[in-house]
């Protein structure tokens, strides 16, 4: 009977590695990870110590760096510089207008133009986005959810276009919108209306892109809204099995589906709770996987996510601070293993990054992912009596909100995830937490450096801001009249007239209708608009 | 006897809601009647919301950039209306742009990291500048 350590060696051994040295700056030569023979070894289900068995070894973390602000074509020129200065994946950054399929010269569109992100009305735009970037090298996310089927849509057929074939293009798509009720609330369809867009979505990757994550689970949204880490982790992975369930229920194998799902999680300031939450969340995820749904697959119970350090914790005051806070927040992601990783640029409490601000964010990956050597041993921290405890707790508290959940939802995670959002029940928990930690904030419990602490020298930073300006927005708006008028304005009729009429036929996948309606240069919201005639408008009932 | 109504609300397409919440919890703490609109709204709902709930400050949480269009659009329709209500600005908003909102008729400006007595301290200014 082979130990826990000799078959994780043969899976090491047949690994691809990275030729470097692996010892210690003193010449101290370095295992791939260190622990007693029988224990559980990174690979090994239930992968609380990774999910690879050479973990960096073998490839380091994606430094995807979220990028987006006003017109396509700023935001392709930031992606070009981001690939020069060494990252290695691309993540894009919607407006507000795009995040809820808005146009650009819609009257509620207003002074939000391009200030948060990119705008995107059409294809034309995605085909300006991803200009020169070959789609078929590098992998791509893009953080978008409501809309999110008709921006895949336009990315598809923008690809296609571009000679792009769909099996070889990477990357992820957030269409998390169970976290948009809960959290980030970029809503627009009710949530059962909602969640037939991403069945169709799921099912659509899961037939034609074999490389692409249908879903990126997203924790990151419900963390900056105010819930703790136990909150984020029980949270995120209930909104997991919710999508599970969706897909299952539309009559797909769970692992045709679940290698393709991905995470999204945040990197708080509390170090060792975050590395805990990381290493809990990949063994409650392959244990439910396993065990309530039957997968069979080992790379549907492997967890994989991404990071994004916290903008929440980044501090208007002292600015430079924020590099230091990034720096511990996006170690905490590496020691818990993450497959990609963003860091926040240290003016993000003021304004989108500069480039000088973000190119420090992703040198400070590069610092990390290079000169400190963590990266050498996979989950360094395993078996701490300290860290494994953190874990433990980590997992018996989502497990009892998961309980909550299951009995809200009558046996059914993805009854309980939308009910949960219309009894408020997810909300009102992370309003109450943000509370509580403004609470701590103001009576001294908790000390933020520049803010209730170590305030010299808060009125000495000016840093140089990153202004968007009107004129973005009148040249967005004129790009798309220039669009509007171009096009054949009956074929756009009769391709808006067909997503209707399917959206309306519950059994009908919408991709294909979405793909070929963008192709015809119909708007965002015009498309936005024909689905919203058949699966209305969600309303969300203000409470405080 | 409350200290004063307030109606807080988010306009425009900005779904960030967590300052909001929290401000609306410490006024609310410090005996003012908070009165949240929800998300979504346009200057024109805020404005007739304030004047007919009759309050006496509102407040606008701005995180998405657009504070510059959509705060002075707030405070041109309360005055069409031919009322007075201070307003005030929470959120992200540089210094460069606080002689700008003041000369369009947003006097305070609270910006990221206030303290909940900072808060409550600076709305009662705005009210008492008011009054």
């Amino acid at each position: 009977m082979a130990t826990n350590r000799e078959r994780w060696q043969e899976a090491f051994d047949s690994s691809k590695l990275r030729d470097t040295p692996y010892e210690t700056m003193s010449g101290i030569p370095l295992d791939p990870v260190y622990g007693p023979d029988d224990g559980e070894f990174p690979g090994q289900y239930p992968y609380t110590r990774g999910p690879y068995a050479s973990m960096y070894r073998s490839k380091l973390w994606t430094m995807r760096m979220f990028a987006g602000f006003g017109t396509a074509d700023d935001t392709n020129w930031r992606f070009k510089e981001i690939i020069k200065s060494g990252g290695t994946g691309l993540s894009t950054a919607f407006d507000m207008p795009t995040l809820l399929g808005i146009d650009s010269d819609d009257p509620m569109a207003l002074g939000e133009v391009g200030r948060c992100g990119v705008a995107v009305d059409t294809l034309a735009d995605m085909a300006d986005l991803y200009r020169d970037i070959d789609l078929g090298e590098i992998t791509t996310s893009m953080t978008i959810n409501s809309p999110a089927a008709v921006i895949f849509a336009m990315f598809v057929a923008q690809a296609e276009q571009a000679g792009i074939a769909r099996e070889r293009l990477g990357g992820t798509l957030q269409n998390d919108i169970l976290k948009e009720y809960q959290a980030q609330k970029e809503f627009v369809f009710p949530p059962r209306q909602s969640m037939r867009l991403v069945r169709d979505t799921i099912a659509f990757t899961a037939a034609e892109m074999p490389r692409w994550h249908s879903i990126s689970i997203s924790g990151y949204h419900i963390r900056e809204a105010g819930s703790t880490a136990a909150e984020e982790l029980a949270f995120t992975l209930a909104n997991g099995f919710a999508y599970v369930e969706l897909a299952k229920e539309a009559g797909l194998a769970v692992d045709s589906f679940a290698p393709r799902l991905s995470f999204f999680f945040n990197a708080h300031i509390d170090f060792f709770e975050e590395i805990a939450k990381y290493r809990a969340a990949r063994r409650i995820w392959a244990r439910w996987l396993k065990e309530r749904y039957g997968a069979e697959n080992e790379r549907s119970m492997q967890l994989r996510f991404h990071t994004q350090t916290a903008g929440v914790s980044l501090t208007a005051q002292q600015p430079e601070v924020n590099i230091v806070r990034t720096a511990i927040e996006a170690l905490a992601g590496v020691l818990g293993g993450t497959q990609s990783l963003h860091t926040n640029s240290m003016d993000e409490a003021l304004a989108l990054p500069t480039e000088k601000a973000a190119r420090i964010a992703l040198r400070t990956q590069q610092v990390i992912a290079h000169e400190t050597n963590v990266a050498h041993v996979a989950d360094p921290l395993g078996g701490s009596d300290y860290v494994e405890a953190l874990t433990d707790e980590m997992e018996r508290r989502a497990e009892a909100l998961f309980a909550e959940l299951d009995e809200m939802g009558d046996g059914s995670m993805l009854e309980g995830a939308i009910r949960g959002i219309e009894e408020n029940w997810f909300q009102g928990k992370i309003a109450d937490s943000a509370f509580e930690l403004e609470r701590k904030l103001n009576k001294g419990e908790r000390i933020t450096v520049g803010v209730n602490g170590f305030t010299d020298g808060n009125d000495d930073d000016q840093l140089e801001l990153l202004k968007i300006t009107n004129e973005d927005e009148q040249r967005q708006r004129k790009r798309l009249d220039v669009v509007r008028q171009d096009r054949d304005s009956d074929a756009v009729a009769a391709a808006l007239a067909r997503v209707k009429t399917e959206a309306a036929d519950p059994e009908v996948n919408l991709m294909p209708a979405l793909i070929d309606a963008v192709k015809t240069y119909a708007t965002l919201g015009e498309i936005m608009h024909a689905l919203e005639d058949e699966f209305g408008r969600h309303v969300e009932v203000p409470t405080i | 006897m409350h200290a004063g109504r307030i109606l807080v609300a988010k306009v425009g397409l900005d779904g960030h809601d967590r300052g909001i919440k929290v401000v609306a919890r410490i006024l609310r703490d410090a005996g003012y009647e908070v009165i949240y609109t929800g998300l979504f709204q346009t200057p024109e709902t805020v404005a007739a919301a304030a004047v007919d709930e009759d309050v006496d400050a509102v407040g606008l949480s701005m995180l998405s950039g657009a504070h510059m269009t959509l705060a002075p659009l707030v405070v041109e329709a309360i005055r069409a209306r031919g009322a007075d209500i201070p307003v005030i600005v929470g959120g992200i908003v540089p210094d460069s742009d606080l002689d700008e909102l003041a000369a369009a008729g947003v006097g305070t400006v609270l910006t990221p990291g206030a303290t909940a007595d900072e808060i409550v301290a600076s709305v009662g200014r705005a009210l008492a500048g008011a009054q």
